[in-house]
Parts: C-alpha cells; sequence; structure tokens
C-alpha cells in the first residue's frame, strides 16, 4: 500500500484532485464569508458541487449522482426558497455575521491546525489504489439491501417522521395561530388555507 | 492517489464548515455552513471506504445515509426558520433569545 | 483513435443539441397554428416558414443585452447558462440508437441524467432573484415549489423502470426491454411525462412563467440572447424529456428493422412525444399555483407508489 508513490511525482488524477479541492474549498471559504445571501447559496452548489466531482475521481460514481440529485437538486433549492421566503435582499447585508467572527476564526484555525497535523501525520504513506473502480452501483445496491438494510429501514422511519414534523411544523391552521389573512374571516375556513407558492 | 489529499480536504472543509457554523448569525447561513460540515464527513468516508476496500461499502452506504439525512435535516431546519420569520419577523440566531434567563438587575 | 471516436460522438450530441430544439420550436410554431386554424409562420426561407426560427436568433442576437439598474449583475448574466448547459449535458447519456449508438455509457445513467436535470432548476431560480423584480421573484418561487413538487414522482417512476430492468444504465434498461414493459409500466409512463411536463414548465404547468398574471416570471427582466438562451432551453428540455420517456417506457430504439433504423425509431417515438406536450399547451388552460401543487402530491405521487409496488409485485412473481 505503501513506498514507491512519492509527493513529489504527482498522478494525473491527484492534479485534478488538488485543483478541484482548491476550488471547493474556496467556494466553501465564500459560502461562509460572503455578506449576500444568496451567493453563499450559489457558492454552496459550486462546493458540493467539486465534491461530486472528487467522488467520481475516487471512483465511487453512485454516491456522486446522489450527491448531485440530493444536494444541488434539492437541498440547495430548499435554501433557496428559504432565503426567497425569509426576504433575502440584493446586495449585502448587515445580518450575516454575528458578533463572534474572531472567536470563530480561532476555534475553526485551531481545529484546522489540530486535525490536518493528525491526518497528515497519520495517513501519509496510505495509498489508494484506483485501478479497479470501488463503488458501482450495482455492488452498493448489494451492500445497501444486503448488510445495511436494518439501518436503512430505521432511515425510512426518520425520513417520515421528518415529513411529519416539517408538514406540523408549517401547517397555517393551528388554533393559536394569527390568521395569515390578516383580515376578521369567516369562521370555518380553516383547513382550506391558501396554498399559494405551495407548501412542503 | 495518495489517502492525505482528500483526508486533508475534508478536514479543511469541515473547519471551514465550524467556521461557518460559529460565525453566523443568519439562520439559514448556519444551516448552509452544517451542510459544508457534513459534506466533509461524506468526503473522508468515501475516501477510507475506497483506501480500505471495504467489501460491505461501509462507508459509502453511510455517506448515502448522510447525504439522506442532510435532506431531511434541511427540510425540519427550514420549517423552523420560516415559523420563526413568521412569528418574530427575524432569522438572526443571536436575537432569538425569549427563552435566556434573565440578565441579573444590578 | 479512442480521442477520435469520443470527439465524434461529442460533435454529433452537440449537433443534436442544436437541431432537434429548433425542430421542437418550429413545429410548435407550426402544430399550434394549424391547430387554432391559423398557418403559422409562411415567409422566412420559402417553404412554409422553415428558416423562421433562425431568423428568430438573428433577431435575438441583435437586441440590446439590457441588466436591470437593480439587479445583481452576475448572477443575472450566468442564470441562463446554468439554465441551458445541464441540458446539453443529459443528451450525451441518452442512447439513440443499437450497438452504442450513445454519447457515453455510464453506469448510473439514469441517476445522472435526473441529477444533472434536477440542476438546470437553478438557472430560473437565479434568474428569478437576481432580476429586482417582484414578478420575476414570484416566478421564481412559483418554480422552486413546482420543482420540489415533481421532482418526486419524476424519481420513483425512474425507479421503477430502473426496478423492472434491474439496471440504473439506460442502454442496459433498452437492452432488457420487452414489449409487454409498455402495459406494465404505463402508468409510470403517464406520471413520467406529466411530472417531466411540470418541471419544464410547460402548459398546462406554466404557472411559474404565466405570462397574464405574473408577466413572464423569472424571465421577466430579459432580452436579447440571454433570453433567447432560455427560450432553447425550454426546447432542449422538451427534447430530453420525451426522448427519456421514449427510452424508460417505450422502448427507445426497439422496433422492427431495429438493427438499421434503431435511430429512427427513437426520433419517431420522441417526435409523437413532443407533438403530445405541443397539443397539451393548445387543449389546456393554465393550472393554478396551488391546484398544481395539490395534482402532485395528491394524484401523481400516490399513482408513482402503486407503480412502484405493482413493479415490484410482478419482478417478484415472475423471478
Amino acid at each position: 500500500m505503501s513506498g514507491g508513490n512519492g509527493y513529489l511525482s504527482p498522478s494525473g488524477q491527484e492534479i485534478v484532485f488538488v485543483l478541484t479541492g482548491l476550488v471547493v474549498l474556496g467556494a466553501a471559504v465564500l459560502c461562509v464569508t460572503t455578506k449576500q445571501l444568496v451567493h453563499a447559496a450559489l457558492w454552496l452548489v459550486v462546493a458540493l458541487g467539486g465534491l461530486a466531482v472528487q467522488y467520481l475521481l475516487l471512483t465511487a460514481e453512485f454516491v456522486a449522482w446522489v450527491q448531485v440529485l440530493i444536494y444541488l437538486g434539492s437541498v440547495v433549492v430548499l435554501l433557496l426558497f428559504g432565503l426567497m421566503l425569509t426576504k433575502a435582499p440584493i446586495g449585502p447585508s448587515a445580518e450575516a455575521d454575528s458578533g463572534n467572527r474572531p472567536v470563530a476564526l480561532v476555534v475553526a484555525l485551531a481545529a484546522a491546525g489540530t486535525l490536518v497535523t493528525l491526518v497528515a501525520d497519520a495517513f501519509r504513506t496510505a495509498w489508494i489504489d484506483l485501478d479497479t473502480p470501488h463503488g458501482e452501483s450495482g455492488p452498493i445496491g448489494d451492500s445497501l439491501f444486503r448488510v445495511w438494510v436494518l439501518p436503512f429501514e430505521a432511515l425510512s422511519v426518520l425520513l417520515l417522521a421528518a415529513l411529519v414534523g416539517a408538514i406540523v411544523l408549517s401547517r397555517k391552521d393551528t388554533p393559536d395561530a394569527p390568521d395569515p389573512a390578516g383580515t376578521p374571516g369567516t369562521t370555518g375556513t380553516t383547513g382550506t388555507g391558501p396554498a399559494k407558492g405551495g407548501g412542503r | 492517489m495518495h489517502l492525505v489529499y482528500p483526508a486533508v480536504l475534508s478536514a479543511l472543509l469541515f473547519c471551514v464548515g465550524l467556521y461557518g457554523v460559529l460565525a453566523r448569525r443568519n439562520a439559514i447561513l448556519v444551516l448552509m455552513a452544517v451542510e459544508l460540515m457534513l459534506a466533509a464527513v461524506g468526503l473522508n468516508l468515501v475516501a477510507f471506504d475506497v483506501w480500505l476496500r471495504d467489501v460491505t461499502h461501509a462507508g459509502q452506504v453511510l455517506t448515502l445515509f448522510l447525504i439522506a439525512l442532510a435532506a431531511a435535516e434541511i427540510g425540519i431546519g427550514l420549517a423552523i426558520v420560516l415559523l420563526v420569520h413568521r412569528r418574530r419577523g427575524t432569522v438572526a440566531v443571536d436575537r432569538l433569545t425569549e427563552l435566556r434567563e434573565k440578565k441579573p438587575v444590578t | 483513435m479512442e480521442l477520435l471516436d469520443v470527439a465524434a460522438r461529442l460533435v454529433a450530441v452537440l449537433l443534436a443539441f442544436l437541431v432537434l430544439p429548433l425542430l421542437v420550436g418550429q413545429g410548435e410554431h407550426k402544430v399550434m397554428a394549424h391547430m387554432q386554424g391559423r398557418v403559422g409562420p409562411m415567409h422566412a426561407g420559402g417553404f412554409h416558414g422553415w428558416a423562421q426560427l433562425v431568423a428568430d436568433g438573428v433577431k435575438f442576437a441583435q437586441k440590446e443585452d439590457i441588466v436591470p439598474a437593480g439587479a445583481d449583475r452576475r448572477v443575472f448574466q450566468i442564470a441562463p447558462a446554468v439554465a441551458l448547459i445541464p441540458y446539453l449535458i443529459v443528451l450525451i447519456a441518452i442512447p439513440f440508437g443499437p450497438d452504442g449508438m450513445v454519447g457515453q455509457v455510464l453506469d448510473a445513467g439514469i441517476l445522472f441524467v435526473l441529477a444533472v436535470l434536477g440542476v438546470g432548476v437553478l438557472g430560473s431560480l437565479m434568474a428569478g432573484w437576481a432580476s429586482a423584480n417582484k414578478y420575476s421573484l414570484l416566478g421564481g418561487m412559483r418554480t422552486a415549489a413546482q420543482l420540489m413538487a415533481y421532482e418526486l414522482p419524476l424519481l420513483l417512476t425512474a425507479a421503477s423502470v430502473a426496478m423492472a430492468a434491474g439496471t440504473l444504465s439506460l442502454p442496459g434498461i433498452l437492452a432488457e426491454f420487452e414489449w409487454w414493459w409498455v402495459p406494465w409500466q404505463l402508468t409510470g409512463a403517464f406520471v413520467f411525462f406529466t411530472a417531466g411536463l411540470a418541471e419544464l414548465q410547460r402548459p398546462p404547468f406554466d404557472a411559474p412563467i404565466a405570462n397574464e398574471e405574473i408577466v413572464f416570471g423569472a424571465y421577466t427582466e430579459y432580452s436579447g440572447l440571454r433570453f433567447a438562451f432560455f427560450l432553447l432551453a425550454e426546447y432542449a428540455g422538451i427534447v430530453v424529456i420525451c426522448a427519456l420517456t421514449a427510452v424508460l417506457f417505450l422502448g427507445g430504439w426497439h422496433g422492427p428493422a431495429a438493427d438499421s433504423l434503431g435511430w429512427l425509431w427513437m426520433l419517431l417515438k420522441t417526435a409523437v412525444l413532443a407533438f403530445l406536450v405541443i397539443w397539451a399547451r393548445v387543449a389546456w388552460p393554465r393550472l393554478r399555483a396551488d391546484q398544481i401543487q395539490r395534482f402532485a402530491w395528491t394524484v401523481l405521487v400516490p399513482l408513482a407508489l402503486a407503480q412502484v409496488a405493482l413493479t415490484g409485485v410482478v419482478r417478484v412473481v415472475i423471478a
């Protein structure tokens, strides 16, 4: 597993990986530092898309496409939806960062220093063999439904719970909620709440 | 490929997410930073899974679970954030201090 | 040698990407016109106005490209590209004939196609937000809500076909195809095609761009080439959704003399489906935004789940 592969003669995959990694890291940094809310979501798209490319480089094809499908197709769309509903302005917003930026920076840098030193020291000589793919959909499906079937079912129950929870949270016709129309409407209009824009 | 590249990248990405969670005030931006941290963990899992050639694909399957969990988390999280926005008109995490202990009057 | 092969495939995909949407667009002009008792464009190019869309393209290229003063310039400008490029990428994975007539064989092709299609949505959202226009923002939000709702039945029915074939690869699915899959997956086909129509925001699911109520939704502020890109994205989307429906549910290149005429069958099936898309625009009034949501969650999702259950049962019985 080790030896024979120096750091001074990187393979093509490594070069692509490092370049994509720089893009991912840069996009991630912009995502957490930009003052423009929607830009943060778009940089998140770049970072997560780059990560999908890296999964492909690591021959984890199935995970890569699931990442694109769920993260870029649903999670980021939901985030943008949320930003639009909370009236994200065009241009910088003063509300983006809180007062503990210096503390956060110190914590993050300390964590980064510790983790990187540790990881680099521990896996200096480890070598990933990428010649045979290890992540095609067939074998992944086999292990998912043979070995990991119980966690899978547990996850589906959890997703159902999350679904019910999200519906309960976003219902408007709870008795103590303020009338969304803002007018003394007729009684008995509950249950036919306006579905404008669509709820989840 | 050296294992160090994905491992270090995922460590750095995790710390960027950590900074975001601590430094951001808008709740949706905090959720985004959490997504970055989860994604970093996913990269780590995939890299080590490919390195170890695990026959049960534990790392990649766990990454799939992680992605599904992230989607659920964002669904619930956004529902909460939107509810808070509707009730209080703000999504700044450090303004939601209604449940905090009152400061002693000096 | 291999490089040449890859280059030839890419050029073929690019050519299909440039030609097929224009054919659909011209077809829409003509079909709509004849359904409404008109003749449609007759002058450009001479014969039945065949060059109308080329002329339109020239016109769009000459128009001034305006960015509104209050808009977010960069996001506003890259949004059309984000909307258009995914359709080009998706075409690479769609098989147009037997024996490797496909841009690139992907192990998880169906997943790849649906994943990349989902990215194109971001273009409309970016456009809607960055235009600094209330109508655009409304259009963007309706787009987001609609796409979240219709993604689910789309994925479920695609999963049903993947279950039937036992593979995620699009050429693999076609290799397994039997004629009786068409009745077996009929519900799935209906759900997939309808949900695809909604993903494209084509009538009757065009509440996000409803030009009588919110001007033109997310595209209100666009002009010139960038607007043309959005239009091109719409027609490329029709091609992609129709081709996918043909591959997944109608057997793609299967048909008499498939070895030599496979590509023709595929194009024919795609064209018939594209005709249905145009017909739907002429035949039905627009659904309201809440009706669109209700249709997705109370009709399409249960139907898709029923189809998945049916597929599972039949697979177990015949296995």
